[in-house]
């Protein structure tokens, strides 16, 4: 079978997930009950938005992984042809992974990897 | 030595075959699309039900409890119990939520290990969907569901959940890189990415003892880095029940509900069974050198049993871990990612290459 396939898997699971979630809104008993949609928050009347701004050392985890990660993408085509070139590659990865060590010390030093 | 397993594809070509000899073609892919999502779809359900049954069995054993044993032959409609409770239960909508994310989430979190589960090999030519990049679209696939977890925190409106899932997103795309470069240690082994042919190539061995000690140090970073991937103890801090309630799906009911906890199951047997594809052979049996007896014996063994056994070697490993450790702290926890996992497996893809180049493995 051909990649395009694909959509008969994403189908099913649609399927799966609406099938399920249409069949629980027939059988299911539904009250309306204004205390029972409120968010929940010890069981006391919720105090203030929930959509507000967020810890920093979040947004700086998920930038590093931005950068690392793009990395990663391009070592897997290396290591598919790694064996059939030989020692070219391997100089090339070595270079390629210092600087990237490198990176990882900056941001190592700069404090970016300590939780705050 | 594996040309005596039996092949599947024989019986797919038989049974296609079989159907073109009745209808049209068109009719038969048709035919086809169906069976194989109607066998994705019950495959999904039993192991996703299993699986559960499966986590309480063995945490009762390990808590020195007996576990559910009342519904079925030792409990085992336990969780067929659980479902139909959970699908007759009230969906309770939260007040201003965001309302179209709120219900897109459980979507997002089910379809993405629904997909990945397309392309794994479950027996000797029994794959839905071989891609030649196998490697890197299941793990793709699988960490899309972050989506789905940051959505279902943010749309929920709530403290928890909102802190669940910024944990969630923190921990999930940090571990995803170790997970991608132990995966990669074996790719620079095989030299390919398609899951049937690291297979193949595992057929005097496999990768685990074939490379040396740089293997084994990639599939323990592997079970650590997949092991918080998908946010199961003691990497659990996105539903840190003591702490959070129950993390980002604290305001789902019902079915919703339960389709995060099928998803985080299904998402255990995938890394599991990716890990038991790459490191263990996946459905090639278990050969030791030219001791031909020995392997014919493991030659009878069926392939796909192969297979589940491996993965469900992993999955005990997995749960072991939850029940043994205590949770760690998120700043421990990206501590143990960034300072210890990241340059240790950026350090053993270099001594892989080497050994690579050196074609000092077998």
């Amino acid at each position: 079978m051909e990649s395009e396939s694909l959509i008969l898997f994403f189908i099913v699971a649609l399927i799966l997930v609406g099938g399920a979630i249409i069949f629980s809104t027939l059988v299911a008993p539904n009250s309306f009950n204004p205390a029972k949609s409120e968010p929940y928050e010890c069981g006391i009347p919720t105090e203030g938005p929930a959509w507000i701004q967020f810890n920093v050392g979040y947004y700086l985890f998920a930038i590093i992984y931005l950068i690392f990660d793009v990395e990663t993408v391009f070592l897997f085509p290396w290591a598919v042809v790694m064996k059939s070139i030989g020692m070219r590659a391997f100089i090339e990865i070595i270079i390629f992974l210092f600087i990237l060590g490198l990176g990882l010390l900056y941001a190592w030093k700069k404090g970016a990897l300590k939780w705050v | 030595m594996s040309s005596n397993i039996y092949d599947f594809s024989t019986l797919t070509g038989s049974i296609h075959t079989w159907l073109s000899g009745m209808m049209s073609s068109g009719w038969v892919i048709f035919t086809e699309m169906v069976l194989v999502g109607l066998i994705f779809l019950l495959m999904y359900a039993l192991l996703g039900l299993f699986l559960v049954y499966l986590e309480r069995k063995v945490c009762a054993i390990m808590q020195n409890r007996i576990g559910p044993n009342r519904v079925g032959k030792w409990g085992l409609l336990q969780t067929i119990a659980d479902l139909i409770k959970l699908l007759l239960k009230e969906l309770i909508p939260i007040r201003k939520s965001d309302a179209l994310l709120f219900n897109l989430a459980p979507f997002i979190v089910i379809i993405c290990s629904f997909l990945a589960m397309a392309a794994l090999p479950y027996a000797k030519g029994l794959q839905a969907i071989d891609f030649n990049i196998g490697v890197f679209y299941v793990m793709a696939v699988s960490s899309l569901s972050v989506v789905g977890i940051l959505l279902a925190g943010w749309a929920s409106n709530s403290k928890y959940s909102l802190i669940g899932a910024m944990r969630s997103g923190a921990q999930i795309v940090s571990y995803e890189l170790s997970v991608g470069l132990s995966l990669l240690a074996i790719v620079v082994f095989s030299g390919t990415m398609q899951l049937s042919g690291i297979i193949e190539s595992q057929a005097n061995g496999w990768w685990i003892f074939k490379g040396h000690i740089p293997a084994f140090i990639s599939f323990v970073i592997f079970l650590i880095a997949s092991t918080a991937e998908i946010n199961r103890g003691p990497f659990d801090l996105a539903e840190a029940e003591s702490e959070l309630t129950a993390g980002f799906h604290t305001e789902y009911s019902g079915i919703k509900f339960a389709f995060f906890f099928l998803a985080e199951y299904m998402n255990m047997f995938i890394v599991a069974a990716l890990g038991a594809t790459i490191f263990l052979g996946g459905w090639m049996p278990f050969h030791v050198g030219n001791w031909e007896g020995f392997n014919q014996i493991m030659d009878f063994i069926p392939s796909v049993v192969w297979f589940f056994a491996k993965t469900f070697f992993i999955i005990l490993i997995i749960m072991w871990f939850k029940w043994t450790f205590p949770r760690l702290r998120i700043d421990q926890l990206l501590t143990l990612e960034w300072k210890y996992l990241l340059p240790i497996s950026l350090f053993n893809i270099v001594l892989i290459a080497f050994i690579v180049l050196m074609g000092w493995h077998f």
